[in-house]
């Protein structure tokens, strides 16, 4: 079986981003790998040590920094590259529709059996690209998933879901999303950092795929969230039930 | 490009504006989401139509149809339906929107949503608008990003806008007042490319999470799952109920349905209470928007306490219990 990982740069999760008129401050800024993306990652490398997966392509839509995120897949076991370079802004102007479609014509070009995305971007928070892609491919899809496991021509899937979870079985091909809990990614090791340089990266223009990626929804204005008012530390039980009983009034 | 905007423009003439959202129920009502996606739609300021999915809801159909702002309700009563897997619920829905030509599709943000409604705007080619928190206008939204630490003014040119709504940014709507018809969803056929296995639910007597007055919350600094039998005495004195963050699901302490933050619930209670939880940007992103907000940890440089109003440095241990018997 062959698998497709679409992995997203962005900025990495433990920074305090910068807020502009015109969007996020990108510039020096530290950028990592999505983290839903590595433990699509993981899985796709786990599947293929389970020898369900003969081979694993990891491919990366964003400007030419997206192949350090792509290095970073094959460094952690992905097979090959594919990069698909744009100079659009990933996180507000290059959106999920339309990486749906690039990446649908990727499928059609490479035929996966199987593609695994993380659940959301940690800088857009769509949670839209994958069902997406598995609906412009009419694939079947599992999203959130907690635990996938392949039996032949079916895939057996545990999602998270807003009361607990549950667990559908899925025909092949199909679109699965991603996680936190799937699984635990693991770490590049030195030498197989060293291995990844000299896999194979294609190159190719976001706009040489006949797909129109003129953004749907316009970023009219990015601002700061209301920020909160100082609050105050108690110095024991007493008086934090004081304060909530007489000054917020919520108990 | 030309021929899209032609297409548009024909169809927007023949378009009559009216908003249909998919309900979330329990079998017995729906949900508080809903209600607020109910408020959002009337912000759209169209005809609301409301979806009731499930065979089993005939009487939460009836009950929508009280809900203030709600013209008509639909009945979707074919059990194929319902356990909303995305692929059927899509035909559903395109199906309805065929015969409906809806304006504006809205959804309570949630695992359910998010599952099927980007699936619907790749069959209906449009670009789904997700998590809102406001309506400017009919075409214009505000949506948090980067965790709730950038707040974004969109406008979608699409002509069918598909929108999920954050609940904590909308009042419910009232559920009484209204006076709609109750009717039958059009027919579709099932898609049957994914099967219904098994799910597991956890039951609770506590309020929802997502629409809780107060949630009191734990995290690694609980140790184990037993510990937060404590939060749920807290929770149980002030009719609250109990959430976790990251640490505490990955560690087991309880099941990931409870978990508050960027990937988890978003909750925007009157009382927040924080116990041994640090305060990762992670986790401010599902709850800064409450309205008073209580830390309990012992480390007095834990980033809580820069999003609480009253932090408390103390070991929860002896805190929480004493807080419980004394509030």
């Amino acid at each position: 079986m062959k698998i497709l990982v679409p992995v997203k740069r962005v900025v990495d999760y433990a920074v305090k981003i910068r807020v502009a008129p015109k969007g996020v401050e990108l510039n020096n800024v530290k950028m990592s790998m999505n983290p839903f993306c590595e433990i699509a990652v993981e899985e796709a490398i786990r599947l293929k040590e389970k020898k369900i997966a003969s081979e694993i392509v990891a491919v990366s839509i964003g400007p030419k920094q997206s192949q350090e995120t792509i290095r970073t897949a094959l460094a952690m076991g992905a097979d090959r590259g594919i990069h698909i370079e744009t100079d659009l802004r990933t996180d507000q102007e290059l959106q999920p529709l339309a990486v749906a479609k690039i990446l649908k014509s990727i499928v059609e070009k490479e035929s996966p059996n199987l593609v695994i995305c993380g659940k959301q971007s940690i800088d857009a928070d769509a949670a839209q690209t994958g069902p997406l892609l598995a609906g412009l491919l009419d694939w079947s899809q599992a999203t959130f998933a907690s635990d996938v496991a392949v039996e032949g021509e079916s895939l057996t899937v545990t999602r998270e879901t807003d009361a607990g979870i549950e667990t559908l079985k899925l025909g092949l091909p199909a679109v699965v999303t991603a996680d936190l809990r799937l699984n635990e990614p693991r770490y590049a090791t030195l030498p197989n950092i060293m291995k990844a340089k000299k896999k194979k990266i294609d190159v190719l223009a976001a706009d040489s795929l006949g797909v129109d990626l003129t953004p749907r929804i316009e970023v009219i204005e990015v601002k700061e969230p209301a920020t909160r008012k100082a609050g105050i530390k108690v110095a024991d039980v007493d008086q934090l039930v004081d304060k909530l009983k007489n000054e917020a009034g919520v108990v | 490009m030309l021929a899209r905007q032609l297409v548009r423009r024909i169809s927007s003439a023949n378009r009559s504006f009216s908003t249909l959202v998919i309900a979330e129920h329990n079998q017995k009502e729906v949900t508080g989401g809903t209600l607020s996606t109910i408020t959002a739609a009337s912000k759209i300021g169209n005809d609301v139509t409301l979806l009731v999915i499930g065979s089993q809801a005939e009487g939460v159909a009836q009950a929508a149809a009280k809900i203030a702002g709600v013209s008509n309700v639909l009945h979707a009563k074919d059990a194929k339906f319902d356990h909303l897997i995305a692929e059927d619920v899509t035909e559903l829905l395109l199906a309805t929107q065929k015969e409906k030509n809806f304006s504006h599709i809205l959804a309570p943000s949630s695992n359910a949503s998010k599952n099927y409604l980007p699936r619907l705007g790749a069959k209906l080619d449009s670009a789904p608008i997700s998590d809102i928190i406001a309506v400017a206008d009919k075409d214009t939204f505000v949506r948090p990003t980067y965790a709730g630490n950038a707040i974004a003014q969109v406008k979608s040119s699409d002509a069918v806008k598909l929108i999920t709504v954050r609940p904590t940014g909308f009042e419910k709507a009232a559920v009484e007042g209204g006076s709609a018809s109750v009717s039958a969803a059009p027919e579709a056929a099932a898609a049957g490319k994914t099967q219904f296995v098994s799910e597991e639910v956890s039951k609770s007597e506590r309020p929802d999470l997502g629409s809780a007055r107060v949630v009191i919350s734990g995290g690694r600094g609980l140790k184990s799952g037993e510990n937060f039998e404590m939060l749920y005495k807290l929770a149980d004195k002030l009719g609250g109920a109990v959430g976790a963050s990251r640490a505490a699901v990955d560690a087991g302490f309880v099941p990931n349905e409870l978990q508050v933050g960027q990937t988890g619930k978003v909750v925007a209670p009157e009382l927040y209470v924080a116990a041994g939880i640090s305060g990762a940007i992670q986790h401010l992103a599902g709850m800064k928007d409450s309205k008073t907000i209580v830390a309990i940890n012992k480390d007095e440089e834990a980033p809580i306490f820069q999003v609480a109003d009253y932090g408390l440095v103390a070991d929860l241990f002896t805190a929480v219990p004493e807080l419980t018997e004394k509030i």
